[in-house]
Parts: structure tokens; sequence; C-alpha cells
């Protein structure tokens, strides 16, 4: 035998796995583009289809900046997995001797790097272009950094169960929408009670503890899931 | 203990067994639902403030108690599916998914149709519709990624998967969306109070969620034995079966 | 079809499958497989098209779980080679290699060039794997094969889209990997001519020795 070398530790593939996506995703800067400039887009939609009073908008804008935020992260979450799936690389993933529920970990925090942290990062402008008060902001990019990790988390198990079949798209709303709900209810709330000058410290707290239990139950869920893909 | 739970893996066995309760429970259920149904619609008195319309609740609290249980019996299914890698509790938890649906969805229209009297309105976004309404998408979601599948054998382990991963999910939904409702709901209106209601109100109810659940059973039974059947389509015993049913 | 394979030079077997039988679509591949995986032998599974090859090296390499009953005892690690390449058209030869999701060691830069030379790359460490053609593609993946200090490796049909002089040179690696103490079992349609011994497991016919 070759002399023995051993296989990378757990948190080291783990970062490997990061910078592989994250060099990726460099290498293709606008599909970090797209969801921003979706974003963008959409939020150009509302004034066009409930007026442009600014009291009214100012009065929809968190809620209005929290379901688009969501539908972002739903656009970009069918994509995690699915190059990997069609290239081979994912069942080389499966067979890798570290445990697939830490290394899928790697694929969500990449994901969430460049979808939700960016968009919480540029969400202060869009959410001047609608008039949300100046008060709300710090915590409506709060409420994104903490919620968009959840959404990451739970679009992944939608990713993982969709990924071996043609048409997933459209499947993936269907499947994760319900359990994005939670965290549009609270990260939105959040945002409004900031607006009305109520702490919003309870509501974040929620998120985060969404994020806790995310972080613990969802990447065996994904693991779970891309076994199944795989193998079918 | 284990023989019983081995039997349970085996299809023939599993098909007759299934027969033979739904032969003797489907009898039962539904005298239970004829008697529920004329008790309930016909002798009870009305109620002092919503008169004869709060009758629908015989039909709509029983659809919605046992869409909710028949989540969690997909899911129990489920769970038995991925950790004992049991094909037959696959075949429950498929079956389940298409009358859970069917029932939340009872529960919905009939919630509509109770509202128009007493709210003036076919739809309110109380806290239990939404949170009903968000049943039906992940009963839907289910028979969506098992519909899209083409091994059966994979779509029963996907949808395993998801409804551990709805189970999670549902006390949170729940409690968020009771939360969300009480967040916004004006104070001068209280739909979902705490409400008594009379014993000769309630008798007939219970029997009616009883037969709900006959139903519920029967429905999930006969399901099954028609997914054994088309699973097990090339086995000697169905064909076994198909023959002496043309003799 | 039961079939019994022969033992190899001795030792622990790598790989051990007991009873494996697969039915797809209602039509049984193969049933009542049994044999083991000894260091220092090389297996190759023949068949025709559809006899369940690519089946048995998945189910092997534990990327198919379920649809077949019978067990497999995985005893080492393992390089599987699938039919996909596993190559990042946006990633450079020596960054899919570097980081590649198998997650089997860390490599030096040395040893990966090292390897790509011998695949035939030597010089396109790192340009795009855009530029590269579909069997540069397979030799990239190959490239892992003299990286690899995993004692097994499932090969399914590593000759296809490579060159003659390719072709010879993974033969070569083959025998390397047996003679050290490994394990190789592959599929291909090709004869192989390998300097050490053959077995064969033919999926239409049980064993050949």
């Amino acid at each position: 035998m070759k002399e023995q070398a051993a296989a990378p530790g757990t948190l080291g593939f783990c970062l490997a796995l990061l910078r592989r996506q994250l060099t990726l995703a460099a290498r293709r800067p606008i599909e970090i583009g797209n969801p921003l400039l979706f974003f963008m887009m959409v939020v150009a939609l509302f004034p066009l289809g409930l007026g442009p009073s600014p009291e009214k908008l100012a009065g929809f804008a968190p809620g209005i900046l929290w379901i688009i935020a969501l539908l972002s992260n739903l656009l970009t979450s069918d994509t995690v997995f699915r190059s990997d799936f069609e290239d081979g690389s994912l069942e080389q993933l499966l067979l890798a001797p570290q445990p697939l529920f830490l290394s899928v970990l790697a694929y969500i925090a990449a994901h969430w790097l460049i979808t939700g942290l960016l968009l919480a990062l540029v969400s202060p402008v869009f959410a001047l272009m609608i008039n949300l008060p100046a008060v709300a902001i710090g915590t409506l990019v709060a409420s994104l950094l903490l919620g968009t990790a959840v959404l990451s988390l739970v679009g992944g198990i939608g990713a993982a169960l969709t990924v071996g079949l043609k048409r997933g798209g459209m499947l993936i709303s269907l499947l994760i929408l319900p359990f994005y709900m939670p965290v549009l209810i609270f990260g939105s709330a959040a945002v409004q009670n900031a607006v009305l000058g109520v702490p919003p410290g309870p509501y974040l707290a929620i998120i985060a503890a969404m994020l806790c239990l995310a972080v613990a139950l969802a990447p065996l869920a994904i693991a779970a899931g891309l076994r199944i893909s795989v193998d079918a | 203990m284990w023989s019983f739970f081995h039997k349970l893996g085996s299809p023939p066995w599993l098909y007759r067994i299934a027969g033979t309760i739904v032969r003797w429970l489907l009898p039962v259920t539904l005298v239970a639902l004829c008697v529920g149904l004329v008790w309930g619609l016909l002798y009870t008195a009305p109620d002092f403030r919503q008169g004869n319309s709060y009758r629908i609740i015989y039909i709509h609290v029983p659809a919605a108690v046992v869409a909710l249980a028949g989540y969690y019996v997909m899911a129990i299914a489920g769970a038995v599916s991925l950790i004992w890698k049991m094909k037959m509790a696959d075949v429950a938890m498929k079956s389940c998914a298409p009358i859970g649906a069917a029932l939340t969805f009872i529960a919905l229209v009939t919630g509509a149709i109770w509202g128009k009297p007493t709210w003036g309105t076919w739809w309110v976004w109380d806290a239990r519709i939404t949170s009903m309404l968000i049943l039906l998408f992940l009963y839907l979601g289910v028979v969506a990624l098992y519909e899209a599948y083409d091994n059966k054998e994979a779509a029963g382990k996907a949808c395993a998967v998801l409804t551990l991963v709805g189970t999670v999910n549902i006390p949170i939904i729940y409690k968020s969306v009771d939360w969300w409702y009480s967040l916004h709901q004006p104070a001068s209106i209280k739909f979902t109070g705490d409400s008594t209601i009379d014993p000769s109100m309630l008798y007939p109810l219970l029997l009616m969620i009883a037969a709900f659940y006959g139903v519920f059973t029967c429905c999930l039974l006969m399901n099954m034995r028609a997914e054994i059947l088309e699973r097990e389509a090339r086995t000697n015993w169905v064909k076994k079966l198909a023959l002496e049913y043309r003799a | 079809m039961p079939a019994q394979v022969p033992a190899g030079t001795g030792g622990e077997a790598l790989l051990a499958v007991h009873d494996l039988c697969l039915e797809r679509g209602g039509r049984e591949l193969f049933r009542d497989l049994c044999f083991e995986v000894l260091p220092g032998s090389l297996l190759q599974v023949e068949g025709a098209n559809g006899a369940g090859k690519t089946s048995l090296l998945r189910i092997l390499a534990g990327l198919s779980r379920y649809g077949f009953t019978g067990r497999v005892e995985r005893r080492a690690p393992l390089l599987y080679i699938g039919h996909l390449p596993a190559v990042k058209a946006l990633l450079t030869p020596r960054e899919n290699l570097a980081w590649h999701v198998a997650g089997e060691a860390v490599h030096s830069n040395d040893e990966i060039e090292r390897a790509l030379a011998k695949v035939g790359l030597y010089g396109y460490e790192d340009v795009s794997s855009h530029a590269l053609s579909a069997g540069q593609h397979r030799r990239v993946n190959l490239a892992r094969l003299y990286l690899s200090h995993s004692p097994l490796w499932l090969l399914d049909e590593p000759f296809t889209a490579i060159d003659k002089g390719g072709v010879a040179e993974l033969e070569n690696l083959l025998v390397e990997q047996v003679q050290r103490g490994g394990a190789v079992v592959l599929t291909s349609h090709q004869q192989l001519r390998v300097a050490c011994q053959v077995q064969a497991l033919s999926l239409t016919e049980g064993l050949v020795a």
C-alpha cells in the first residue's frame, strides 16, 4: 500500500466544500446578482399594484419586504444541489467518509452567504424605496439575517427531495412554502413592531430559536433526502 | 408482538386482514354516520345565538379533527417506513395523504359555509381556518411529491421524510398562526373564545367524530388494499386472487 | 444462478456480498449473488447491456439502498467511479481534485500535478474545465485513482471515452493497485490485458473462473 493519508477531518472537509461552492458562485456572478435583481424588480411591482401613496406603501412595507425575500430565497433553493446532482458530484459526496449531515451544512451555508446575507445587506436600499420608516431598518436587516438562514435550511430540504426530479422547480415551492410561513409571520412582525416603536427583541429571539431548531434538524432531513434522490 | 409486526409487513396477510376489518367496520360506520347525522341535524335544539346554522359543526368539527389526526397517522407510518424499512408502512402513508386532504378540504368548505351566516363573509383569516389551509397545503405537498417520483419506492421514502419534517413543523406553524392572529385580531371581536357546549349537542358530535374516524379507517384500508394489489401485481398470490375473482 | 468467486491472495475480505437479489421493472436481474472481494483481486463484472452491472456496482458502493434484497458488507474505504465524471466545468482540474467532494484525502499540489500528468493532462492543470472535452473530463476523474489510498476501487466502465494509450496506462494502474494489496471491481465490455489474474463475474451466466 502507499503511505496511508488520513481522510480530511470533518471541519476541514466542510471548509473545503464551502470554498468550492463560493468559488463556483463567484465564477458565475450573474447567479449571485439574479436574486438581488429579482428583489429590486418585485419591489418596483408593489407601487404599481398598490398605488404610489407613501403612507400606504409604508404600512405594507414590512410584509412586502419579507415576502420578496422569501420568494427570492425560494427561487434559488432549487439550485443548491442540482448541478452537483447532474454532473455526478452528489453521488461522490454521499460516498465521502465524512458525515453527510455535516457536509450539507457547507452547501447551505454557501447558499445563505450568496443569497440571504447579500439580500439582508442590500435590503435597506429597497426599504427606503418603499418608505419603510428608518427606525425599523436595523430590525429589518437583523430579521432578514436570521430568517433567511432558516429559509435556506428549510429550502435545502425541499431541494434535496426534488433534486432527482426533472420538473422539480414548481414542486419545491409546494413542498416548502408552508414551512416558510412561521418565519414570515415572525420576521414581518419584528419589523412591524420596530415601526410601531415596540422593542422587536422577542420576535428576533423566536426567529433565532427557529434557526437553532433548523440547524439541528434540517441537515438530517437534507441528508436523508439526498440519499433518496440519488437512489431513485 | 414481533410476530404481529412481522405479519404487518406481509402484503397478502395485510390485504386479507384489511379486507376483514373493512367488512365489519364499514356497516358499523355507516350506521353511526346516519344516526349521528339525523340526531345532530334534526333532534337537537337550535343554538340560542346561531339558530340552526350551527348544525354544520356535526360535519365541520369531525372532519377537522380527523384531518389533523390523519397527518399524525401518516407521520407514524412514515417513521416506521424509514426506521424499519417496512414497505407496507409506505403503502399506509401514501394512502393517507389523499384522504387527509379530502377531509381537510371538507372542513374548509363547511367552515366557509358556516362563516357566511355567522360572520357575513365566506372567508375570514382566522387562526383555525388559516391553520387548516396550511394543513391542506402540507397534504397536497405529500401527494404532489409522491406523484412526481417515477420510482414508487423512492417516492415513499421521500414522502416519509417530508411528513416527518411536517410533523416537527405543525406545532410551530399552529403556534405561529395563533400568535399571528392574536396580534392582528381587533379586541372587540372574538371568534375562537371558550365556548361551552350543551351535552345534548355534544353527544351527537362525539358520535359523528367516532363515525368520521371509522370513515377514515375504512377509506385508508380500502385505499391500501388497492395500492397493495397494484404494487404486488406481478406476484403469484395476486394472480391467484384475480383468477379466483373471475371464477 | 448462485455464484461463488474463489479467494484472491488471502487476507480479510474488503467486501462481502450475501444473497443479493435484484429485480427491476418486474424482471429479475440477478439472484442469490454471493461473493467476497479479497485484497489483491481484480474482479470484472460482465453481462449484456441491461444485465444490471451498473446497478450491482451502485449497490456495492452503497448508493442504492432500496429495491434489492441481501446484504453487502463494506469493510474498507472505497472509491467509486460512475458514469458521471463529477467534474465541475467552472473549476480547473486542479481545483476539481483539491476540493473533491469525495473527501478522500488532502492532496498536495505536487501530488495533483503528478496525477494529472499521468492521465495526460500536463499543462492543463489551471485551465478552466470548460475548455476540456468530455474525454478529458473523464481523465480528470480518473486522476483520482492516482491519488487514491482506498483499498477498494469500484469502477463503472472506466475505459469509456478514453483513447488507446490511456487504456494501457489505466490497465497498468489496476495491476499496481492489485499488487499493493488493494482490490478492483470493474465493469467493462473490453477484454482486459493485464499481467495479473482477472476473475470474471458474469451476471447472465453466473461465475466464470
